[in-house]
């Protein structure tokens, strides 16, 4: 096993870029910052890749367990000899995946931005923030207690916030991102109190022993248990306002409106924290939480695969509609998001009905692969017409042929054909659905079908539709024609993670996820059903063709089609209104119900009050400061009287 | 006749410091209010000495008391005179009513 310094250094080598970038590159070195960053992040990579080896295959198993192993623990801050926070490195099955997906991603996007962002004004400033992020985001995944987790799980929240806001000088941009940090904010907030009331009935804030005491039948457990309030149990109060913290960070239904909006700031940063890895925390929570969930409280349980079904079909029904890509791609990372969220919550712990965990875990780990990859490969094609919106685009297909390629083999790993990554991941989810919940199933699977058509709705109008033209105005903005052909689809450190990200995306599924990733630890052989799989696959490929048939050609069948639908198309367009009844709800009854008191109190009351006690002041001083007249012989005489008036005092009264 | 005893004495010093008093607090101009400063030292002079002669006879407190004030009142008067002259030459004056400028 690596020693504890080497595995802390995985998070810290990021933090060490970010601070060396942002504290002195920024101002002396500014075009070396990019390779500074990726340089540390590659170093990060080798370790986690080599933590990961040591995990999996030499010192992690004992027995057929997977143990849950702390290599560092720093006793941090104690309250009372029974109550400290501990900041510790906790290596289980799922971090040391988080680990290798979070520095791999990250890798990814560091390399791929040394082209997409050159020449960039705030280049270093980029690279110092990416460096924050990855710090953060490791340090979330390695948390061994639960106020660790609280205190990077905000860290990610600000990185978010700066990279959404990079271009701060477009005011959509600043929009976006104060809307990112507010819902996730509110929704943190839940989480906190999430975090006290679990802690404060197990006695711990320490992950395993707060996992076993709130498990196995003990004082704990039945005090949490009998505890009620509003009709709940404490622990499943605990548990809800945990997940709702983790859905806010994950987009869910109704706390999703930040995401498409966080498609502002750069598209790689899209990629790696708005698909990859930061908006899968809050599955990565409910997963750490798991046990707790599955054992002590189904019903928190059952809220979460609800929330996050319909999260992944609403979701999956708004990308049809959307034009443009990069919102396209953030509504399918939240449709995907539910699919894990509802895979965990139709799982049981142990052996065989964990097997909507390892399912989630491993759609996680493929989803991170080939999301990247689109929101990747979007990012070259953005770069390449600039646009975001999808009529600009089409038939890039002879003139980016890697992008679109790599593309392509996304598309159908999200849509879940054989034998790409997706469909293997998709399968032992919908196996889990299917055998836990049959509702739940069918919505699974009509979100499958939708999955791959708008996918290939996208890929469709990106590539093939119509011969591409560019748009006279970039040809403006650019000063010289044939510019588009002259800088081709891109310099070789975006073409080169393109490449590989989807050379993982057509392998990445053959992994034995079962035997490395469970609830319990011990292996999970999940047998592949070929019938079983029929239905999905048949699906999802009538999906592509209606795609196909709609999209290969440029035509009016999709306009009339969308005419036809009418309302729905237009609610689907418009998001289903979510956005404009969080508008209602703020502007019209927070505002007006407790905005607008708040208001009206603090500026009469409370400042009215301070404004007496500065008009009282000011009319004494204005009374007494006639005393002050500047006159000798005035003063003499005040000093006279009052030392008669001792005088009086003390010859006829004090006695 | 009788012999001059301590009340007389304190009639004396008692009428002299109020008349330095009522000078102090009357005159405008600053070397008169000197001046009026230097009786009501000197009344308080004339006490000490009286109560030394009459009332502690073989003690000499009070004589070295009214020693020590004297010599501090020619210092005061060197003190004021200097702020006295200062005065003069920022305001040409030394009349006190005109010398008011440090009020609110």
């Amino acid at each position: 096993m690596l020693s504890a310094s080497l595995i802390a250094l995985i998070p810290l080598l990021p933090l060490f870029s970010f601070t060396l970038i942002a504290l002195v590159g920024r101002k002396n070195f500014p075009g070396l910052c990019g390779i500074l960053g990726t340089l540390s992040l590659l170093t990060s990579f080798i370790l986690a890749a080599t933590v990961a080896y040591d995990y999996f295959f030499v010192a992690g198993k004992v027995g057929d367990t997977y143990q849950q192993l702390i290599p560092l623990k720093i006793n941090w801050l104690q309250f009372t000899p029974s109550v400290s926070i501990d900041l510790g490195i906790l290596l289980d099955p799922i971090s040391v995946m988080m680990l290798v997906v979070v520095t791999l991603i990250s890798l990814m996007v560091h390399f791929y931005s040394l082209g997409y962002m050159k020449g960039e004004e705030r280049y270093a400033t980029y690279y110092s923030y990416l460096g924050l992020f990855t710090f953060s985001m490791l340090g979330l995944v390695m948390s061994s207690n639960i106020f660790q987790i609280y205190m990077f799980w905000e860290l990610v929240g600000v990185s978010s916030y700066l990279l959404i806001g990079y271009y701060f000088d477009k005011p959509s941009a600043v929009a976006a991102s104060k809307k990112a940090f507010i819902v996730t904010r509110f929704a943190d907030l839940g989480f906190l109190i999430g975090i006290l009331v679990l802690s404060y009935y197990s006695g711990t804030l320490d992950f395993q022993t707060m996992i076993v005491r709130l498990t196995t039948p003990t004082d704990q457990l039945h005090n949490v248990v009998t505890a009620s309030f509003l009709g709940c149990s404490a622990l499943t109060w605990g548990l809800l306002l945990v997940f709702i913290g983790g859905a806010g960070k994950s987009a869910m239904f109704p706390l999703h409106i930040w995401l498409p909006d966080a498609m502002e700031g750069p598209t790689p940063v899209s990629a790696l924290i708005h698909a990859a890895t930061m908006v899968v925390a809050g599955v990565f929570l409910v997963a750490r939480l798991f046990p707790i969930y599955a054992l002590s409280c189904p019903s928190a349980l059952q809220v979460v695969t609800y929330v996050g079904a319909a999260s992944s079909l609403i979701a999956a029904l708004i990308a049809c509609t959307q034009t443009d890509i990069k919102r396209v791609l953030a509504y399918s990372t939240m449709s995907q998001i539910g699919y894990m969220m509802f895979a965990l919550g139709v799982s049981g712990y142990g052996g065989e009905h964990g097997l909507g965990y390892m399912a989630s875990m491993f759609h996680l780990f493929t989803h991170a692969m080939f999301k990247a990859l689109l929101f990747l490969g979007a990012g070259s094609v953005i770069h390449y017409v600039h646009s975001n919106e999808m009529k600009d685009m089409g038939g890039l297909r002879k003139l980016m042929p890697i992008t679109h390629i790599t593309f392509l083999v996304a598309c159908l790993a999200i849509a879940g054909i054989p034998p790409f990554a997706g469909f293997f991941s998709k399968e032992e989810i919908l196996q889990a659905a299917y055998h836990a919940n049959k509702g739940i199933f069918a919505l699974a699977i009509t979100t499958a079908a939708i999955t791959a058509f708008y996918m290939f709705r996208l890929y469709f109008s990106i590539f093939w539709s119509k011969t591409y033209h560019a748009a006279p105005a970039d040809h403006d903005a650019h000063g010289s024609h044939d510019d588009h052909h002259s800088h081709g689809e891109g310099p070789i450190t975006m073409l080169l993670p393109l490449l590989l990200l989807g050379a993982l995306s057509v392998g990445a599924g053959f992994i034995p996820f079962g035997k490395l990733v469970t609830s319990d630890g011990k292996a999970l052989i999940s047998e592949m059903h070929i019938t079983f799989s029929i239905a999905p696959v048949l699906l999802a490929t009538a999906g592509i063709f209606i795609a196909l048939s709609l999209y290969k050609k440029e035509n009016a069948t999709p306009q009339r089609i969308a005419d036809g639908m009418g309302g729905l198309y237009r609610a689907a367009y418009r998001k289903f209104y979510i956005d404009e009844l969080y508008l209602f709800i703020t502007k019209k009854i927070v505002f007006n119900l407790i905005g607008r008191p708040a208001a009206w109190i603090d500026r009469n009351i409370i400042d009215g009050l301070m404004n007496l006690l500065a008009t009282v002041t000011g009319k004494i001083s204005l009374l007494i400061k006639q005393l002050q007249s500047g006159k000798l012989q005035d003063y003499a005489a005040y000093y006279f009287a009052g030392v008669m008036g001792l005088v009086v005092v003390v010859v006829y009264w004090w006695r | 006749m009788n012999a001059i005893g301590l009340p007389q004495i304190l009639f004396i010093s008692c009428a002299l410091f109020f008349i330095g008093v009522y000078g102090f607090l009357t005159r405008r101009n600053m070397i008169t209010m000197l001046m009026s400063v230097e009786l009501i030292l000197n009344s308080v002079n004339i006490n000490f000495v009286a109560f030394n002669k009459y009332l502690f006879a073989d003690k000499l407190d009070g004589l070295f008391f009214t020693l020590f004030i004297i010599t501090i009142a020619a210092a005061e008067a060197a003190v004021a005179i200097a702020i006295i002259i200062n005065l003069y030459r920022n305001y040409n004056t030394i009349d006190v009513d005109e010398v008011d400028t440090m009020k609110f």
